[in-house]
């Protein structure tokens, strides 16, 4: 255990590609933060169930392969759709029962959510990986010298790269971004103006859901389809949230990035505690500055 | 009072009940029972007393299970030492994670003790003394004070019976002082607590202290049970257990956790072999009983069998 | 009242009554299956072991002396404390006589902490662990199908005597993990090689890359898969997407099932060399055993589930024979005389618990090679017993140490 913690630099070509491999896991980290971000910020909801939300989305890529016979790239869309009209069930028939109160119901009915999602499909498909190739367009490797890089993965960073700005812009810097912060901060307000709120509400959850499906479907090829890939991944997006800054898109996107890539550097100096390293910053992030790197306080 | 008169009713036929139970219904799953009520208990102190959720629990349940596992088996140590140096541990890690926890509030405060519990649990995992995966088996469950045996498993089953009580006497005596009440004035108030001249800090990091020092006396004595420590006992879902356990029976009263504690133990024991149906059903007690049963089942059904309208008190 | 308690009473008094033949056998006798029925052990015993254990009862004639034979299962999820907790309460509340599958070394291992507690017999075809016949050993547990130090004189030795001298392990970090990879490293010391380095890995672990990663950067010649199952069958894949093999390294999946190669197919896993102690198109009696299996499950059978069928007729053979559910009197039985059948072949036991019998290496076939969608293995070396299960450092069970 101890015995492979190593003191000496590591030579170049595997500091590199460990990094490489932890930007991959950082672009999952951002994705899956952003959306878990986004509810937040403009819900004030903890949403739970975002893990379970990234395994519908898997699955949803897998059922439509094994199905229907459609591929990824159809699934990239449809996948993501379809868990987003499930977050939308979801927020009117559960969520808007408890929009006055605390946070920690939020909390709650979500965990208490994911929970049943996940043990419905651990049921039905048991819980180690379910298989779903590499899209053929996507398969084989790049040499870049210090390591083989698959193109699948090489993909993965910028589609979620891609996805993470795209979301950013359209809340940061247009109108309707700029209607949903606005409708978070007053909605009386801002449903005086004529826009009807709740529905905006409803739109945005399944948004978020969408979001986290989006990932799923990109993880599918990758970490295999499993029942129990939502609730290994949610604690550390949730850390990763925190440490953002709950309610900051740009924080989520910016920490998680940034922390796929210290867990990267972690398995290069000691692997066993690449899993543990994000709840330690975590911890010392709220102690220091609890609303986060980029969250605004109060 | 009436009321005081159905309670002690009540207390006294539970405590009959509990007497003869080994011998109407099979004794480990009464002993599982009980160590989780006494775990349900300690955290019931924290969330529904002071009004602070926990996510990390289980760190405290888990670490004193270790604990106990290895110095019992490794040094040879008597149970009641064992079990002495397991709460010890616990109420320690209580101290620190408590100090550090109680600067913050609500969600945050569930943040930082999950972080906490993240990390014993990395901690149990690379330990060379925890056995990793494997777990510490084997634990001898020895002989209390050098002369009771407790390997018969009737034995066993009263001494945990006696911890439990043990345990649970403290909880009702601290609720009922004055601590408790000031405790109380916290969650219900605290800027007006702190202007009557309580340092609430203070008191709610007593508070966290005994909540953790209680669930380690509850991993401790499982590790006895079962004569095992494992990963599972500081996972994180067994810190959402807990509070399902809690939720279920009822935030806030004082037997609501064990009733809670005994749904969770049952379904386990008894609906194991069907697979995931167990989570299912967790997961969708917990979404009734946050829309509608917030005060838990022994909250709604408590003044109807006391034969008055008992304030549960919950409030996360 | 227990219900076991109620039964025996009941019977005991039929019989006495009876006066009839002077049978030792008081209940009806039942057999529990522990596997891993839903994770990355599913495939390789799982619910197909239960299909197994159902085979031999019947084909036993499902009763003996008048009683039922009847078989239970339950999924330990991997996990040691469900293990035992059900291993504890199946002896002490349910009436189970032998548990067998057991797969998992770190479940294998609880369980039979409870099986020494209680004297009940164990018949261990999943599990791979040496330790379990070896510094663990019990009296009343059979390691049955196959073990590390069979898996490690058998594929290890090839390997490095093929030329294969610089080794890296990516261990599954656990019980099963630890032994397979220290038997392995014992026995390519032994033949001249060198252990480079190794990376513990959690069990069920999806994504390799970065353990891959550290395995190409030790540039050994040989890296060691010592894991099993769902884990064996990530690493290969993604060893492929990293181009391990393309880089001149080459892979050894140190136990391999012929659900895992079925599931990776031909293109992937051909070339690799494996141990096992039985396939199903190895003679005519494994053929026609298998046809059986998989008119039931659609799967042709793995050696952990031809194992169960085995260990399941065995133990009820040594039953009648031994005319006792007695734990210590049925092992005794069974060690009266070698075991032979379509699986196991010379097999004897031994007193550390190990059931000693052929070991086959085999090497995946090309994919044109295959005439079939399990058409997968061609025969390379027969393994007699005492060579398979020879340990190079000998064995700490004192039941047989010096």
């Amino acid at each position: 255990m101890l015995s492979s913690l190593h003191l000496a630099l590591p030579p170049a070509p595997l500091f590199f590609a460990q990094l490489l491999v932890g930007l991959i896991n950082g672009a999952f980290y951002a994705m899956l933060s952003l959306g878990l971000a986004v509810i937040f910020g403009l819900l004030n909801i903890i949403n739970f169930t975002h893990g379970a939300q990234y395994m519908l989305g898997a699955f949803g890529a897998w059922f439509l392969l094994t199905l229907f016979g459609i591929g990824y790239w159809p699934a990239l869309i449809i996948a993501p759709l379809a868990v987003g009209l499930i977050g939308i069930a979801i927020e009117r028939v559960f969520l808007r029962r408890i929009a006055g109160l605390d946070h920690l119901y939020g909390l709650l009915l979500t965990f208490g959510l994911a929970l049943a999602i996940e043990g419905v499909f651990r049921q039905e498909y048991g819980s180690s990986g379910l298989p779903y190739s590499i899209p053929a367009e996507l398969q084989g490797t790049v040499s870049l010298g210090f390591m083989f890089l698959p193109i699948y993965r090489a993909w993965v960073i910028l589609a979620s790269a891609a996805v993470c700005g795209a979301t950013w812009f359209i809340i940061e810097r247009t109108r309707l971004g700029a209607t949903l912060r606005a409708a978070t901060e007053n909605p009386a307000l801002v449903q005086a103006f004529g826009i009807n709120v709740p529905r905006l509400v409803t739109l945005t959850y399944g948004g978020g859901a969408a979001l986290a499906a989006l990932a799923g479907v990109l993880a599918a090829p990758i970490y295999q389809v499993s029942p129990l890939m939502g609730s290994s991944i949610i604690t550390v997006v949730f850390a990763v949230v925190v440490i953002g800054g709950m309610g900051s898109i740009l924080g989520a996107i910016v920490s998680g990035f940034a922390l796929g890539l210290i867990e990267g550097l972690t398995k290069v100096f000691y692997p066993e505690a690449s899993s543990t390293i994000i709840f330690v910053i975590m911890a010392l992030v709220l102690l220091v500055k609890p609303a986060g790197l980029f969250g605004r306080a109060g | 009072m009436a009321r005081d008169r159905a309670a002690w009713a009540w207390g006294v036929g539970l405590f009959v009940l509990a007497l003869v139970a080994p011998f109407l219904f099979y004794p480990v799953f009464l002993m599982k029972a009980l160590c989780l009520s006494l775990f349900a208990c300690a955290f019931n102190l924290l969330v529904g007393y002071v009004g602070l959720l926990s996510f990390g629990h289980a760190a405290f349940f888990g670490s004193a299970a270790y604990i106990t596992a290895y110095t019992v088996k490794a040094w040879g140590f008597p149970p009641e030492l064992g079990i002495l140096a397991g709460v010890a541990v616990a109420a320690a890690m209580g101290a620190v994670t408590g100090w550090l926890a109680i600067r913050r509030q609500g969600i945050y405060f569930a943040m930082i003790t999950l972080a906490f519990a993240q990390m014993v649990a990395f901690f149990a995992l690379q330990a060379p003394f925890t056995g990793g995966e494997d777990g510490i088996q084997g634990v001898p469950r020895g002989h209390l004070f050098g002369l009771i045996d407790l390997n018969p498993t009737l034995t066993m089953y009263y001494f945990v019976l006696a911890m439990f009580l043990i345990g649970f006497a403290i909880i009702v005596r601290a609720i009922d002082s004055p601590f408790g009440q000031v405790l109380k004035a916290i969650r219900e108030n605290e800027p007006r607590a702190v202007s009557l001249g309580y340092r609430a800090e203070h008191y709610k990091l007593l508070a966290f202290i005994l909540s953790a020092a209680l669930a380690g006396m509850a991993g401790s004595v499982k590790a006895l049970v079962f004569q095992f420590a494992a990963l599972s006992d500081v996972d994180w879902t067994m810190s959402g257990q807990v509070v399902l356990m809690t939720l279920i029976g009822g935030l806030g009263t004082i037997l609501g956790p064990v009733a809670g504690a005994f749904i969770i133990a049952t379904m386990e024991t008894y609906l194991g072999e069907t697979g995931s149906w167990v989570t299912i059903i967790e997961g969708v007690i917990f979404v009734v009983c946050v829309l509608t049963f917030r005060r838990g089942i022994v909250g709604v059904v408590a003044p109807y069998l006391t034969g008055s309208r008992q304030r549960s008190g919950c409030h996360v | 009242m227990r219900k076991g308690l109620a039964i025996f009473a009941g019977v005991a008094a039929a019989l006495l009554l009876s006066a009839g033949a002077e049978a030792q056998i008081k209940k009806d006798i039942k057999i529990g299956v522990l596997a891993d029925m839903s994770s990355l052990y599913a495939d390789l015993g799982g619910p197909g072991s239960v299909v197994a254990a159902k085979m031999a009862v019947d084909d036993f004639g499902g009763t003996l002396d008048g009683h039922k034979i009847d078989v239970v299962s339950a999924d330990h999820q991997n996990k040691p404390d469900i293990g035992a907790s059900y291993a504890r309460k199946w002896f002490d509340q349910d009436g189970v006589d032998m548990i067998t599958d057991l797969t998992t070394s770190s479940v294998a291992l609880a369980v039979q902490e409870v099986a020494r507690e209680k004297n009940k017999v164990l018949m261990i075809t999943g599990a791979a662990s040496s330790d379990l016949t070896g510094k663990h050993c019990a009296p009343t547990s059979i390691h049955y199908a196959y073990d590390t130090t069979a898996l490690a004189n058998g594929t290890g030795a090839a390997v490095v005597k093929a030329g294969g001298k610089t080794w890296f392990f990516i261990t599954a970090d656990y019980a099963f993990g630890h032994a397979l990879q220290n038997d392995t490293a014992a026995v390519v010391e032994a033949n001249g090689g060198k252990v480079l380095g190794f990376v513990n890995v959690p069990l069920n672990t999806a994504d390799f890359s970065s353990y891959l990663l550290q395995a190409q950067a030790s540039k050994a010649q040989i890296i060691g898969l010592a894991n099993a199952g769902g884990d064996t069958i990530n690493s290969i894949k993604q060893a492929a997407e990293f181009g391990i093999v393309k880089g001149g390294q080459k892979l050894a999946g140190l136990l391999l099932f012929v659900s895992d190669v079925h599931s990776l197919g031909l293109q992937t896993a051909q070339g690799l060399q494996l141990t096992e102690s039985f396939y199903w198109d190895q003679d005519d009696q494994t053929r026609a055993w298998a046809k059986k299996f998989f008119a039931k499950t659609n799967k042709e059978p793995t050696m952990v589930q031809a194992g169960v069928y085995s260990a399941v007729t065995n133990y009820l053979n040594a039953v009648k024979a031994a005319n006792t559910l007695d734990g210590p009197a049925v092992i005794k039985q069974l060690k009266s005389k070698p075991i032979n059948d379509f699986m196991i072949r010379n097999g004897h036991l031994q007193d550390d618990g190990s059931l000693v019998h052929d070991m086959y290496l085999y090497e995946v076939k090309k994919p044109s090679e295959s005439k079939g969608p399990w058409d997968l293995y061609k025969l390379v070396a027969t393994i007699p017993g005492a060579e398979a299960f020879k340990r190079p450092h000998g064995n700490e069970c004192p039941a047989v140490k010096g």
